[in-house]
């Protein structure tokens, strides 16, 4: 079981929680999971977002493994200089 | 094109070129000689990535019309080295990583050789205020300042 | 393909040694081809004809004219820019920035574009364009775009983010709310609370390069596009969608580029030039003015921004708010969003929370600069920091080492963080000998702390070895500051072989796979992940070599210290067999021998700094001259020390022209009054002191060599270590940036000192 938390205005497209629960084992079963469950998150996803695991920030790689327990959080796509 | 025929001497070599009247000396060199390492940052004097000498002085080749060089000697970045030899300038350029991206390199050269040439043990405040008119975005210019230092001291060694 | 990134303690020969850079002799000797000095047989010149007014109905373009006069190859208009985004607004917000379509937003938006056999015909072509304009209403100040009654610049932005959904169309384009736990009832058990508003004005990237391109589209539709860039993939694909070419048909090659910080990122005015060629059938060289840099190309926001902060007596802090406005440009951005989600992020905090608002104003599109967002954020917080440590009777650095984040931290941004460095770099500046320093006269010390997230991304690296066993390096994300040296010393590194054997190129768009844009600090950390395991890559291959050579299995193999070694009894008689030997013999051991990667380099990790910063103000003048100034910043390994140093000291210039100086002025009609160096002032070499710096190395755990990005978080404190600094000096808080002579004065004469 994870804990995915949302910031910004993603909370608007998940019913406004900060906070739900979720079953994946990487970050493409997340996303395409959460999208099912909300599918207002389909244009954030689509646009570009970014997770965060364990207080690290991926962008791209959405193989990544979400090893049991992990912090997850789900940010909008940032960009840099 | 009503214009001039320009004849120069450029980095010890007799050149001559034809351009319009209103042509800077910069667009020529860059354009007609072919000498890119003259860089344009803002075409009003204000970056000095443009700087080269004229008859030995130190102008903003942006300011000058290209006609106004007719029968002088111009100086580049491109006549610094002596052949293979870099300058001692260049060499600590390289060695103190005084260039990031390298655009105002060129201008700093030329600026900091003609410093050199007048005030071969220049103070930290004296090189500062000599290369006032060199704007350089990248560096914060503290390792430009410590390779004019290196370089001042090994020329004096000379 | 995965590989494991975490880090490895490893021995290092050459990384952290300080060799020269590949490109130094070229960059010495003018030899160095930048964006504007690539030129192509029967070249036309282009140039863009901009708009005089802030926000104006465009009525009607005549070309006839300048259609007519000899040597003028093409003339275009929005009508020759088609829209081919299929609906994707942002797509089309590029698209009309590069040429306005039906409406001028902002003084110098482009609104018409020629190509000519020379700058004269050029120029006269540009006058003999007929405009006729309606003006419209304009806004320029973040702040009043907000007030109900501003010019609404676009019918189609509803705020989103906001509950319920808005039935009118506004400025603001999106509220981003950041943070966790009870921000009121934490601020009803501090002992003191600070409150107030600050201010900052737009600045712009300044690169001394102007933004040059020189590009060709043939009748076959292939194309060729010269470009100075900081991602000549990412401009490959905007610029083929945009005017609709084949992506592989276009080829991209970055030149040497002049410096960047983000604002190269984005795409100006690129399309322009390949549809001028296309529509000319002849190349076209399209080169930015200073002028056209100011007014056209991406600054970053301006700001207006709210902070509130609350302590118990003994420190701790109970809770922390802000409220950020940014200012976007003409088209809207996630600016606001990123200065929420930085705002707070160096702090340990149980109740905080942070609101960012992008607006829309008659500016030129706002681009990223260098940590994009985090300075103007950092320069509310951390000066409200140094009032509450003040009003406790606390000494500002312990009072930031108390509430430094930590692992474990809960980040205000939302996620959980891993080994950072805020608390080091803190303890380093508490203990650097500049905090004892004595001050003189009409003198202050400042200090803040600064965070950026860093990002990595798509990367892709060949790795050639030639018969020689001379190694060339193919990386595709654009060398802006010194990246070839690291990249190349990691390479040596890996094969166990001296740096001058190895050669870095920046490849075009045709030679390499796909590689995110040179942006969020991610060069070095990015390409060189991609080339250790290139590298390794290339390693396996010369140990199968050395087997064929041998004759024995490859399991009896092992690569140590650029040879190839037999292991085992039965092979011990076998010399090793260095780099250089087996890449001779490869014509016949199975010919070229290279390595490849190709990486999603994710994990970046966090990036903190601290500043020290003397300044001595002269309160007859109010100007300000910094003495002192001192960067601890984290860099996890610096591959190459000199160019992390550069990286700092050029981040904390540019912070410190934000501070004391640089600002776009607007008079009321709307028009930048400053588009010039000459009153758009950076700092020159006689403004600054030699800039110390202090790199700590806490290694990233995601990555081989435990890199961080290090090339933004150094323009984020200087902001607020100025700020804290002159305040000290003059004894009254600067709230508005830049703190120019005359905002400094007023400032005194307003508090009567
Ligand atoms: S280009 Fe001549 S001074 Fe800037
Ligand atoms: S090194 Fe880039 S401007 Fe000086």
């Amino acid at each position: 079981m994870l804990k995915v938390g949302f910031t910004g205005a993603l909370r608007s497209s998940v019913n406004g929680h900060a906070q739900v629960d979720a079953q994946a084992s990487t970050i493409r079963e997340l996303l395409s999971g959460l999208v099912q469950r909300y599918p207002d998150l389909a244009e954030h996803v689509d646009q570009g977002i970014a997770v965060a695991l364990d207080g690290e920030i991926y962008r791209d790689d959405w193989s990544k493994p979400i090893p049991d327990g992990s912090a997850v959080f789900l940010l909008p796509r940032i960009q840099g200089g | 094109m009503s214009g001039f025929l320009v004849s120069t001497k450029i980095n010890g070599d007799a050149f001559q070129f034809a351009c319009p009247s209103e042509e800077t000396l910069l667009d020529s060199l860059r354009n007609r000689v072919g000498l890119t390492g003259v860089k344009e940052g803002c075409g009003t004097g204000d970056c000095g990535a443009c700087s080269i000498t004229l008859d030995g002085s130190l102008v903003c080749s942006c300011l000058v019309l290209a006609a106004e060089a007719d029968g002088r000697e111009i100086g580049t970045v491109e006549g610094l080295s002596d052949g293979m030899k870099l300058h001692p300038l260049q060499e600590k350029f390289i060695e103190h990583a005084a260039l990031q991206c390298g655009i105002c390199t060129p201008g700093f050269l030329i600026s900091a050789k003609a410093l050199l040439e007048k005030n071969p043990k220049p103070s930290e405040k004296e090189i500062r205020y000599a290369l006032a008119g060199n704007l350089c975005r990248c560096t914060g210019y503290d390792k430009i300042v410590r390779a004019v230092q290196a370089a001042a001291k090994e020329m004096r060694k000379k | 393909m995965s590989h494991d990134t975490s880090y490895t303690k490893q021995k290092f020969k050459l990384i952290g040694s300080r060799v020269n850079r590949p490109d130094g002799i070229d960059k010495v000797t003018g030899r160095a081809r930048y964006g504007a000095d690539a030129s192509a047989p029967g070249q036309l010149v282009g140039k863009v004809l901009r708009s005089p007014h802030a926000h104006a109905l465009i009525k009607k373009i005549d070309t006839t004219k300048a259609e007519k006069l000899p040597g003028v190859k093409a003339v275009i208009t929005s009508a020759d820019m088609p829209d081919l985004t299929g609906g994707n607004r942002s797509m089309l917000d590029i698209l009309e920035n590069c040429m306005a379509r039906g409406r001028a937003l902002y003084d110098g938006h482009a609104v018409a574009a020629v190509a000519a056999v020379d700058e004269q015909t050029a120029r006269q072509a540009l006058k003999l364009i007929k405009v006729t304009y309606k003006r419209l209403p304009h806004v320029t100040d973040v702040d009043k775009a907000m007030l109900p009654g501003a010019p609404v610049i676009h019918d189609w932005v509803f705020t989103s983010g906001v509950d319920p959904k808005p039935e009118k169309a506004s400025n603001v384009v999106q509220r981003n709310q950041f943070g966790h736990g009870d921000v009121e009832a934490g601020f009803a058990e501090a002992d003191v609370i600070v409150e107030k508003t600050f201010k900052t004005e737009q600045t712009h990237q300044g690169y001394i390069e102007p933004h040059a391109c020189l590009a060709t589209v043939g009748p076959d539709g292939h194309g060729d596009l010269w470009v100075t860039t900081q991602g000549h993939f990412h401009f490959r694909q905007v610029c083929a969608a945009l005017i609709g070419m084949d992506v592989a048909k276009l080829k991209v090659t970055s030149s040497e580029i002049g410096g960047g910080f983000g604002g190269k990122t984005h795409v100006w005015m690129e399309p322009v030039a390949l549809v001028l060629a296309r529509e000319a059938n002849r190349p076209v060289k399209l080169v930015m003015s200073r002028e056209e840099v100011f007014k056209a190309t991406g600054p970053t926001s301006s700001t207006s921004v709210d902070v509130k902060i609350g302590a118990k007596k003994n420190g701790t802090i109970t809770a922390a708010a802000a409220e950020l406005r940014y200012q976007g440009g003409a088209f809207p951005g996630i600016w606001g969003m990123l200065g929420a989600m930085t705002s707070f992020a160096c702090y340990d905090l149980k109740n905080v929370q942070s609101v960012g608002y992008d607006v829309i104003c008659n500016r030129p599109k706002v681009a990223a600069y260098r940590a994009p967002s985090a300075p103007m954020a950092a320069f509310g917080i951390e000066s409200t920091m140094d009032l509450v440590a003040e009003e406790i009777g606390m000494d500002p650095v312990k009072f930031r080492i108390k509430n430094a984040a930590k692992e474990g931290t809960q980040a205000s941004y939302g996620p959980v963080y891993g080994p950072i460095g805020i608390g080091p770099t803190l303890k380093a500046a508490q203990n650097h000998p500049h905090m004892k320093a004595k001050l003189r006269k009409n003198q202050g010390r400042g200090m803040a702390c600064g965070f950026w997230f860093n990002f990595g991304g798509q990367t892709c690296t060949d790795l050639n070895i030639g018969v020689d066993g001379t190694v060339s390096l193919a990386v595709g994300t654009v060398d802006v500051g010194g990246s070839r040296a690291s990249l190349g010393l990691i390479a040596a590194e890996e094969l166990g072989i001296e740096y001058e054997q190895v050669k870095v190129h920046i490849a075009d768009t045709a030679s390499l796979g796909h590689n995110d844009t040179t942006e969020g600090s991610r060069g070095t950390f990015s390409s060189g992940m991609a080339t250790i395991f290139a590298a390794r890559d290339a390693k396996d291959e010369l140990c199968q070599r050395a087997a064929k050579m041998w004759d024995i299995p490859v399991s009896a193999v092992a690569w140590k210290e650029g040879k190839a070694v037999a292991k085992g009894k039965r092979h011990n008689n076998l010399a090793p067999l260095t780099l250089k030997e087996i890449a001779a013999k490869s014509p016949n051991t199975g010919g070229p021998i290279a390595g490849h990667n190709e990486v999603v380099a994710d994990g970046a990790g966090v990036s903190f700094a601290s500043h020290i910063c003397d300044v001595e103000v002269d309160p007859e003048t109010g100007a300000t001259k910094v003495i002192r100034y001192t960067v601890v910043q984290d860099a996890g390994k610096a591959i190459h020390p000199d160019y992390v140093e550069g990286q700092f000291q050029g981040g904390a210039a540019q912070g410190i022209g934000w501070a004391l100086n640089e600002e776009y002025i607007y008079g009321d009609d709307g028009l930048l009054q400053n588009a010039g160096f000459l009153d758009y002032r950076i700092p020159v070499c006689s403004d600054l002191p030699f800039i110390d710096t202090e790199i700590l190395e806490i290694p990233n755990p995601n990555h081989p060599y435990g890199i961080r990005g290090v090339g933004e978080t150094s323009i984020v404190p200087p902001l607020a270590a100025i700020g804290n600094a002159v305040s000290n000096a003059v004894g009254v808080r600067m709230t508005h940036v830049p703190m120019s002579p005359p905002r400094i004065l007023k400032a005194l004469d307003e508090a009567g000192v």
